[in-house]
């Protein structure tokens, strides 16, 4: 893979893109189809989501399939925090980050000591261990989940409004996305990626390979962890499926669709799958069939990802 | 208390020894070609739809049996040929991708064709009864499952470990380029093991099928047990893997049946009744995350 670097165009894209996800609720309000502001929320959530795993898979060359328990640690969060009376999203969304993040980094710094299929493998069975924990406490809802009883407050604006919602998860994606784009293009973006190349050439360096790779697996997860919060908002349910592995399976079908280590290959991936279910689903009650033919198709025809079709990767 | 445990350590040597048919197939695929196949738990899913199938139109369970391991054999060697030859060479996340829409189509593929409810199957009139062994009963058709999974195994073993294809296999997986070298037909090599190993996940799905429920998703949780057994086994070793299932069987099925009682002798009843099942859960996990601390490789690694 070729080191990230930012396009030119890349800037008016983003302020235009900007402008247009701003004006969105707006808009579909103004044609009646303001049902579509959840829909356009429950993408932007799940870019955040793909894009986080994007830091940890594409920039950072590990491949994890345990993505999801950061994910769900954070609506967990969230839904703790609500039963424990903190309403402020304020206060509830950094919990959650930090959760996730924290847990990360424990799941990291035993994981990230083995390689290759093994690392996939111990990602998994943190997953699942999180997930049996889940069930299991009763306390937290066990099988059924813990159920939100209503939207939290965000600076003491409700978010029980859609359109407020949305902006919310919109503020959390942008913020990422420029945070993102600084840091893969900074010292410690070229680092971790020169790691992913050629990992024993950054070991003779003198580079701290695994304290990178930790730092960097810490971070996506706190990123999923916030995405997970916001989630939990959205469907007013912190359920134990979030932590599933095959949930891991979609955050990654979302981000090999969109373009692994492209910046944008989590937002493209998330926004192409969560639309591709929404139109087949109208069509057949058997739409995962389609949803996999179309899938092994990418995979045969495209293997690098929709974000790649566009213009090369500089570098 | 003796007889719950030796009732748990049969019901664990047979879970084990089903395992082992599932993993058998999957540690081949992924030592040889390098390749991961996630839809390994769907092919054993859609082989025991296959049997029950099979079964119920030929009303004989063992008929139903061997035309469905058949089957599902026949679909192996067609997934083989049109897909997974051209994802050996493909990245494993290219893998992941593929076999994950493989998952998704045959899990609604089964939905339409049988139904979403679950499907029953039974067992062999026979066998439907207990036996008596010493003082306990214990039933007739879990004790010709480890028989048949015995049987299995030690025809595998023989065949992995002594014959000359056996010898092409594992030189396959522990080296496969020199293997190429040499003049062996890795590619039809592997066709043909990938194919054992569909027909091996259809038998385990079969044999299992009067137990569970033959369901939809059915493929998911015991693939990932699979791969668990694998890890723990070492990637491409059919000793590992023998290994890897009976440990992985025995320590699940006895933490579940034991450990719930053992807490709450141990622990207030309020803790133990949360804790037990999670732990119960989470045993085998914990069981991976040691050995590979301890043996990154697992415990026989096939690539020395």
């Amino acid at each position: 893979m070729a080191f990230y670097r930012p396009a030119p165009y890349q800037k008016p894209v983003a302020i235009a893109l900007l402008l247009v996800l701003a004006a969105l609720p707006f808009g579909l309000a103004a044609v009646d189809q303001a049902f579509y502001i959840g829909f356009a929320t429950r993408v932007l959530i799940f870019a955040l989501a793909a894009t986080s795993l994007n830091l940890v898979l594409g920039f950072g060359g590990m491949f994890s399939l345990g993505h999801a328990a950061f994910f769900g640690v954070g609506a967990y969060t969230a839904a703790i925090c609500q039963q424990a009376g903190i309403n402020e999203a304020l206060i509830a969304f950094p919990l959650a980050m930090i959760a996730a993040g924290a847990f990360a980094l424990v799941v990291g710094a035993i994981s990230l000591r083995t390689r290759g299929v093994y690392f996939i493998m111990i990602t998994l069975a943190f997953t699942q261990m999180a997930y049996y924990l889940a069930v299991s406490a009763r306390s937290w809802g066990g099988d059924d989940g813990l159920p939100l009883v209503g939207r939290m407050t965000l600076a003491g604006v409700s978010l029980a409004d859609d359109t407020h919602l949305y902006f919310a998860a919109f503020f959390g994606l942008t913020v990422t996305m420029l945070f993102f784009g600084r840091l893969a293009d900074a010292r410690f973006g070229r680092v971790i990626q020169a790691i992913r190349e050629n990992e024993t050439r950054m070991e003779a360096l003198g580079y701290p390979v695994f304290t990178y790779r930790l730092v960097c697996f810490a971070l996506g997860g706190a990123l999923a962890g916030l995405a997970g919060a916001l989630l939990a908002n959205l469907t007013g349910l912190a359920s134990p499926n979030l932590l599933l592995w095959t949930q891991s399976g979609t955050l990654l079908v979302m981000l090999i669709i969109g373009g692994v280590g492209y910046l944008y290959g989590g937002a493209v991936g998330a926004l192409i799958l969560l639309c591709l279910e929404e139109v087949l689903v109208g069509f057949t009650p058997h739409w995962h069939i389609v949803l996999g033919l179309i899938l092994l198709g990418v995979v045969l025809f495209a293997p690098k990802g929709v974000a790649a079709l566009f213009g090369k990767r500089h570098g | 208390m003796l007889q719950l445990f030796l009732e748990q350590a049969l019901n664990g040597l047979q879970f084990g020894l089903m395992l082992f048919l599932l993993a058998a197939g999957l540690t081949l695929v992924f030592g040889i070609m390098d390749c991961i196949n996630l839809a390994h738990g769907s092919l054993y899913m859609v082989g025991a739809y296959l049997v029950a199938a099979a079964a119920q139109a030929a009303d004989s369970f063992w008929i139903g049996l061997g035309v469905g391991v058949a089957g599902a054999a026949v679909l192996g060697l067609l997934l083989e040929l049109s897909l997974f030859r051209q994802l050996y060479k493909r990245d494993h996340l290219s893998q992941v991708l593929a076999t994950f829409a493989l998952i998704l189509i045959a899990n609604e593929a089964v939905r339409v064709i049988w139904g979403a409810q679950p499907v029953m199957l039974n067992p062999p009139d026979a066998l439907a009864g207990p036996v008596e062994i010493g003082d306990f009963f214990y039933p007739a058709y879990r004790l010709v499952i480890i028989a048949f999974g015995l049987l299995v195994a030690g025809l595998l073993y023989l065949l992995v470990a002594k014959s000359r294809v056996g010898m092409w296999v594992r030189a396959g997986a522990s080296n496969r380029e020199m293997t190429e070298a040499l003049g062996i037909n890795v590619r039809a090599l592997f066709t043909a093991v990938f194919v054992f190993g569909t027909a091996l996940c259809a038998l385990a799905g079969g044999l299992l099928g009067p137990l569970l429920a033959v369901q939809v998703g059915m493929g998911e949780s015991v693939l990932i047990l699979a791969f668990v057994v694998i890890i723990i086994g070492g990637i491409g070793s059919i000793r590992g893997a023998l290994v890897g299932s009976l440990i992985v069987g025995s320590v699940d099925t006895l933490g579940r049946a034991l450990l719930p009682t053992l807490l709450r002798a141990l622990l207030p009843a309020d803790a133990a009744s949360t804790l037990g099942p999670a732990l119960a859960s989470i045993l085998i996990y914990l069981l991976m995350a040691g050995i590979l601390f301890f043996k990154p490789q697992g415990l026989f690694p096939a690539r020395a």
